[in-house]
């Protein structure tokens, strides 16, 4: 199963999320993104994109519209729907 | 709290519920959800809106307190809490959720003896985390499924019964601006208080990665059993962001915005400020007519009604400002313009959720300052504070309107357009610029570290809730009334005496003024002041507003009602001043306006938040020779241009 990170997606893909966090992360900011809603089985959409480079993104997870940065956006890793 | 307390607390709470009926003891409801769930509308709903606003002590909280009485007559103390995602906290104001729902200070908040959780029905996914987490508490539940007709709206069809069984407390739906299910919740919260009186205090928790994977784990299970039929996602709100998130098309709507507000802030105001002037002129006529010469009616007409009276006639425009900055946050378009704007917050090292906070000091800067508690990062926070003030509140308003009209002639340029809200479109231009121009310099100086992280919800559109916005504004409106009433009244005075004595000696050619206490000290000063182009009045009239920046006027019209004796108080100050100054001294205090620090409650706020007194020096240093620099600059220009 070929993983990506929710980062790189464009708008209007999505994916299954697969893992929330490495050891690059710190864990603060990997509670944050779970309490937000984050989570390993859940699909994450990118539906929108800032102006001017395409960042910051905003991504619907678990029926809310976040935004993030695609670089911060890189700890969740997802399986791309086709 | 160590445990002696702890057990103290169970066996008074104990006690009280056996001697309830002789004497009741008042018991506090908290509300507690994620933010956006419509938590305050709620309480609005519940308390009918008679809340006290306070602040939590040590930290600059907004703390909402207000009473309700059960339908069967039992007195309620309602607590609102600032919403969180998670009890895991992290930024100040979550952090004051957790320590009130944990009962950690009795004396900061008696802790609840009841939680009313709100969750958004629309978004049950995510907000029954919360839920679950604040079950571990021990603390009996009442669960609000708010906004619930939205939710019906889009399909959802729930199990109620099977919910409350899973979740193992009470649920009760409730549609907050409507009313709708107030009456219900507060029977259930009556019922729980006498299931269970007794709350079991825990030590504060963290959850770890595995826990939050399964409480969510827990909520998927739950709903699956509870949903009859799900929800059809939102469609307003995704074909709004096409176009409001587009972008160019989103830029432009940005742009045109906040164009508009000050467009409509200068015109629409203009009849009810129009109106207002004219009753305080009539009355400076009246009190001229009825009363005989001396030193009481020149105390009312040149002290009191020249000086409350200059300040009273924006209190249409600083409503509209107000109702403008507190709809676009109702409405849930605020996180939008700060997710449009990160890429240039970030520019200049700030996190797009500064905007938010930054967007708010354009009507004051103390709430401004109160909203960096979102932001975790210290660094960020510390920047954002020192800029806010820079952002032209609305205290600068009565100041800038007053030069607008005086000194810039009003031309139509394009279409509705015309000079003089361009000018004051421009002067808000100028003060966004100087703060993101001083940002940057922070951010690659003291304030060096890596780019803030940006998590930030963009919220499904709704329609702003009316009796919370007329709450909002009304409390707005009363603590500028307020002020107006006191500050400016108390200073109007003591400048009226200033300038009023010693009287001048017999035989005297110079206006009267020059011969007082404030005329004393104005030319003292005229040798600092004199390189930007202020006259000695100027000067007197600025040192009280050095308390707060719309005292300018107030002071002005009184030095300037005392110092022109032959026009008595009914010639409007404006025009006065068109006469005594040159353009280039208009320009220049204009300038000094966008960029000097001139309010105590900003000081007062800043060094509550950062706990010392190092910043509000800092900042007040800064800004004021900021503004000493900024104004010398433009009237060497002015006069150079030939503008003097």
């Amino acid at each position: 199963m070929k993983t990506t990170r929710l980062g790189q997606l464009e708008v209007g893909q999505k994916g299954r999320i697969v893992r929330v966090g490495s050891d690059a992360d710190s864990p603060d900011w990997v509670q944050r993104l779970m309490a937000l809603g984050f989570l390993e089985g859940s699909v994450a959409e990118v539906v929108h994109q800032a102006p001017f480079g395409g960042d910051p993104v905003a991504v619907r997870v678990r029926g809310t519209l976040l935004a993030l940065r695609r670089q911060e956006a890189n700890a969740v890793e997802v399986v791309q729907y086709e | 709290m160590n445990e002696t307390q702890s057990l103290q607390k169970v066996s008074a709470q104990k006690g009280s519920s056996q001697v309830r009926a002789k004497a009741p003891v008042l018991k506090t409801i908290a509300l507690a959800g994620n933010p956006n769930c419509g938590k305050t509308a709620l309480f609005n709903a519940i308390t009918g809106g008679r809340a006290k606003v306070g602040n939590y002590p040590g930290v600059t909280v907004e703390r909402k307190e207000g009473r309700v009485r059960t339908p069967s007559g039992v007195e309620l103390r309602i607590v609102d809490l600032p919403g969180t995602y998670s009890l895991d906290a992290k930024t100040p104001d979550e952090i004051i959720t957790r320590d009130v729902l944990f009962g950690v200070d009795e004396r900061v908040e008696k802790s609840p003896d009841l939680l009313i959780a709100v969750a958004d029905a629309t978004q049950l996914e995510r907000n029954l985390g919360l839920v679950l987490e604040l079950r571990k508490l021990g603390r009996p539940i009442v669960l609000a499924l708010n906004m619930m007709d939205i939710a019906e709206q889009r399909g959802l069809d729930l199990d109620l019964e099977v919910l409350s069984q899973e979740l193992g407390v009470p649920i009760v739906p409730t549609v907050a601006p409507k009313q709708q299910g107030v009456s219900a919740l507060l029977l259930a919260v009556e019922k729980k208080l006498d299931d269970e009186a007794l709350a079991i205090p825990v030590a504060i928790f963290q959850s770890t990665p595995d826990e939050i994977r399964n409480r969510f784990s827990e909520v998927d299970r739950i709903l699956n059993l509870a949903t009859r039929k799900k929800s059809s996602p939102t469609v307003w709100t995704d074909r709004l962001d096409r176009i409001v998130l587009h972008p160019v098309w989103g830029s432009l709507i940005l742009f045109c915005v906040f164009g508009l507000m000050f467009q409509t802030i200068f015109n629409w105001a203009e009849i009810p400020k129009e109106w207002i002037e004219s009753q305080v002129q009539g009355l400076g006529q009246l009190v001229d007519q009825l009363m005989a010469p001396g030193p009481l009616k020149s105390l009312l007409t040149d002290g009191v009604i020249s000086g409350v009276g200059s300040v009273i006639v924006f209190l249409p425009q600083i409503s509209l400002l107000f109702l403008f900055i507190l709809f676009l946050e109702d409405c849930g378009y605020m996180p939008r313009a700060a997710f449009l704007m990160d890429k240039w917050m970030g520019k200049v090292g700030l996190h797009g959720r500064a905007f938010i906070p930054l967007l708010s000091s354009f009507a004051c800067a103390v709430p401004g300052i109160m909203a960096t508690r979102t932001i975790e990062n210290r660094r960020d926070r510390l920047t954002t504070i020192l800029v806010a003030p820079l952002m032209t509140c609305s205290a600068r308003l009565p100041v800038y309107s007053m030069l607008i009209a005086a000194f810039i002639p009003n031309r139509e340029v394009i279409g509705p357009f015309r000079l003089q809200g361009l000018v004051m479109f421009g002067l808000y231009l100028a003060g966004i610029f100087a703060a993101l121009g001083v940002a940057m310099l922070l951010r690659s100086t003291v304030f060096k570290g890596p780019k803030p992280m940006l998590l930030m919800e963009l919220p499904t559109y709704k329609w702003p809730d009316a009796k919370s916005i007329a709450l909002g504004l009304f409390e707005r409106a009363r603590l500028f009334v307020a002020r107006a009433g006191t500050v400016i009244l108390s200073i109007s005075i003591l400048l009226w005496f200033l300038s009023s004595y010693p009287r001048p000696p017999q035989g005297a050619v110079e206006p009267a003024i020059s011969y007082s206490y404030a005329g004393k000290i104005g030319q003292g000063l005229e040798p600092l002041v004199k390189p930007i182009g202020f006259n000695w009045k100027i000067a007197v009239a600025l040192i009280p507003s050095f308390a707060a920046r719309e005292v300018m006027v107030g002071s002005l019209a009184t030095v300037y009602a005392v110092g022109d004796q032959k026009e008595g108080a009914t010639e409007l100050l404006g025009d006065r001043l068109a006469r005594d100054w040159s353009l280039a001294t208009a320009l220049s205090l204009l300038v000094w306006y966008i960029l000097a620090c001139q309010c105590l409650s900003t000081l007062a706020v800043t060094r509550r938040e950062t706990n010392s007194w190092r910043w509000p020096a800092v900042m007040l240093i800064y800004m004021t020779t900021l503004a000493y620099l900024g104004s010398f600059v433009t009237y060497q220009l002015a006069m150079y241009l030939g503008w003097g």
